[in-house]
């Protein structure tokens, strides 16, 4: 950069163009990942408040009512102002509370849910107009046993959970944090096995390359998506990941009228918020993730590559939409019915699917 | 110093430190939380030597059954922290000073352990191969057919242990 | 490249620490935290070595290894649990009626 031609050039280009190239030797791969992890934190928690309100929305027209009108328009703004009165309210810890866990049990929970995020790819490979030498994917990582990180870091939000509920030193919060906790750990094995089954049909287990492995069409007009392949898988798949984030029709060991809140009865202000944002971006990772696996990642139709992360954001959204659907129309299942159904129905079924994919994928060959 | 053996000392410190609160402090949560910190700093370990598959697996079984299934257990038995050593034999010979002879003695070992070790001579790693090599799929072709009888005798022990704790666990009638 | 004594050293004093554990604690799940210390050690070492040779053998004798943790922890809180409710403690001196 700096070299003997330089005052030749200055005088040449002038000072606007040596400002440019100033600016754009910033922009190496290394500046532009650490821009993108930056992106990548800010949406995911913008998305957990576009949740909030899309939430409130759906379940006041499914109600036959309006929903948060006042702030902003169509109540756009209303999960800001939630999270400002989250923040004033005042921070309680019960006095027989376990110190060191009450505080821990909420960061536990936020932590798990962003960092199964970070192998979740959404599009292309960007070199951002030929500015860079090296395209840098878009998402924070890509390694090459995703799919397995996402399952491990899933499994370490229990622990929030189960830490909650026992360090709050109260009835409800045990109550409701071992159950909770224990019908996360059953349908963890569902969610491994239809996993394992996508793995299988794809030979790899990064989601990049999963996701590039349903790129092309049948006939021209059928994407190559694995939902085509694994319909009953996607099915196991969705049934486990909202039994995995607690949401209804799963949610008993939150259920209002039952257990007053549960394992965050005692959480209050921030604390609370955390564990509410946990929830949410644990929604939008199970969702991006039955993307990437399912529903083909990025890949879409009309847009250019560079945009292609738009049909990502697409797609997403429906999947979040149909989590919202389902709760405010189904009634949920009482916590036997749950353990149940995951273990003498989910399981076997879930294993059955993984033996015709295996057989599928054998037959193929 | 690269960035390699940074690392490499950043786990260490983490997984010795974690490993001391988890037999040095009586109450036994804390003890359950600073054993996955361990965990956690092992899996980091693996990933240092090209292992990846090993270190999610060490999270998922370890830190994310084995711990859930300590953590339940401290839960449900209620375990209050630690009585003091009560007056066996053994102590009443050697005193309190019982205690601190064991603690000199585990020193002991641990050092010479660690001289044991370190006569081994600097080897370095052999290079190039570790990142197909350690690939699931090289991990999978050698464990279904080289090691196929352990794998099923696994399975076996697996299901024997599930068994045996069902019907250890159950409440007399 | 982080040199191999530095593993096995590392798991030599992982080791230490887990036996130590298991002589001086006098809760029986704490002792049972100790052997998954020594475990786990016991997998670095694995690992690193299997590394060191260039082949995969270490990290699936680790799976075993790891298998086998999950299993004598399942059956063995078992017994604890049983034990506990024969007699409300967990200390390991309460168990000693075999003794002569």
């Amino acid at each position: 950069m700096h070299g003997p031609g330089r005052l030749a050039r200055i005088e040449d280009a002038g000072w606007g163009a040596l400002m440019l190239e100033w600016l754009l030797s910033w922009v190496t791969p290394l500046n532009v990942h650490l821009v993108l992890i930056v992106i990548i934190f800010n949406m995911l928690v913008l998305s957990a408040a576009f949740m909030v309100w899309m939430e409130r929305k759906v379940c006041a027209y499914i109600q036959d009512r309006v929903g948060p009108n006042r702030v902003g328009v169509e109540g756009v703004l209303q999960p800001f102002a939630d999270v400002i009165k989250l923040l004033m309210k005042e921070e309680l810890r019960p006095k027989a509370a376990d110190a060191l866990l009450f505080v821990i049990a909420p960061v536990i929970s936020a932590t798990a849910a962003f960092a199964a995020f970070s192998v979740v790819p959404f599009g292309t490979e960007l070199s951002l107009f030929g500015l860079l030498d090296q395209p840098i994917p878009l998402q924070v990582t890509d390694v090459n046993v995703a799919v397995l990180v996402i399952f491990a870091i899933t499994s370490m939000g229990v622990y929030g959970i189960v830490l909650a509920g026992w360090s709050s030193n109260s009835k409800y919060s045990l109550l409701g944090g071992i159950r909770s906790s224990a019908q996360m750990i059953s349908y963890e094995l569902s969610y491994g096995l239809a996993l394992a089954a996508v793995v299988m049909l794809a030979g790899s287990l990064s989601l990049r390359e999963i996701v590039l492995n349903q790129s092309g069409t049948w006939f021209g007009f059928i994407p190559r998506w694995y939902v085509f392949l694994q319909p009953l898988g996607f099915l196991i798949y969705m049934t486990a990941g909202v039994a995995e984030t607690n949401r209804a029709p799963f949610d008993f060991p939150e259920a209002e009228q039952e257990l007053v809140a549960g394992y965050h009865t005692e959480y209050s202000s921030m604390s609370f918020a955390l564990f509410f944002l946990a929830e949410y971006v644990n929604m939008v990772t199970v969702s991006a993730v039955a993307v990437s696996l399912y529903l083909g990642g990025w890949l879409g139709p009309i847009l250019p590559d560079w945009l292609a992360w738009i049909w990502f954001l697409v797609k997403v959204f429906l999947l979040l939409f149909f989590y919202v659907w389902m709760r405010w129309t189904l009634p949920r299942y009482r916590y036997d019915q749950l353990m149940e159904f995951g273990w003498k129905w989910l399981l076997p079924v879930a294993t059955l699917n993984l033996i015709a994919t295996a057989a599928l994928v054998l037959w193929m060959e | 110093m690269t960035m390699e053996i940074f690392a490499f000392f950043v786990f260490a410190f983490i997984a010795i430190v974690a490993s001391v609160i988890v037999i040095g402090q009586g109450n036994p949560m804390y003890s359950v939380m600073s054993l996955i910190g361990s965990f956690g700093a092992l899996a980091g370990l693996y990933v240092l030597l090209d292992a990846p598959f090993t270190a999610v697996t060490q999270i998922i079984i370890y830190a994310g059954a084995i711990m859930v299934l300590f953590l339940f257990v401290v839960m449900l038995l209620n375990v209050p922290r630690e009585e003091p050593l009560p007056p066996s034999p053994i102590v009443k010979i050697l005193g309190p000073t019982g205690v601190k002879l064991g603690a000199l003695l585990s020193a002991l070992f641990a050092a010479e352990i660690v001289w044991a070790l370190s006569r081994i001579g600097t080897g370095s790693f052999a290079e190039g191969q570790a990142e197909s090599l350690s690939s699931v799929r090289n991990i999978g072709r050698a464990l279904f057919t080289e090691h196929a009888f352990a794998f099923e005798a696994t399975s076996v022990l697996i299901l024997v242990a599930m068994v045996g704790a069902v019907v250890l666990a159950r409440k007399e009638h | 490249m982080v040199p191999l004594n530095y593993y096995l050293v590392l798991s030599g004093i992982l080791f230490a620490i887990g036996t130590t554990g298991v002589f001086l604690r006098r809760n029986l799940i704490t002792v049972m935290l100790s052997i998954e210390i020594m475990l786990n050690a016991v997998n670095l070492t694995f690992v690193a070595v299997g590394r060191y040779i260039g082949t995969v053998d270490g990290q699936i004798i680790t799976f075993f290894v790891m298998t086998v943790a999950a299993a004598e922890a399942a059956v063995g809180l078992a017994i604890v649990i049983a034990l506990f409710r024969h007699r409300e403690t967990l200390s390991p001196d309460a168990f000693t009626s075999l003794k002569w």
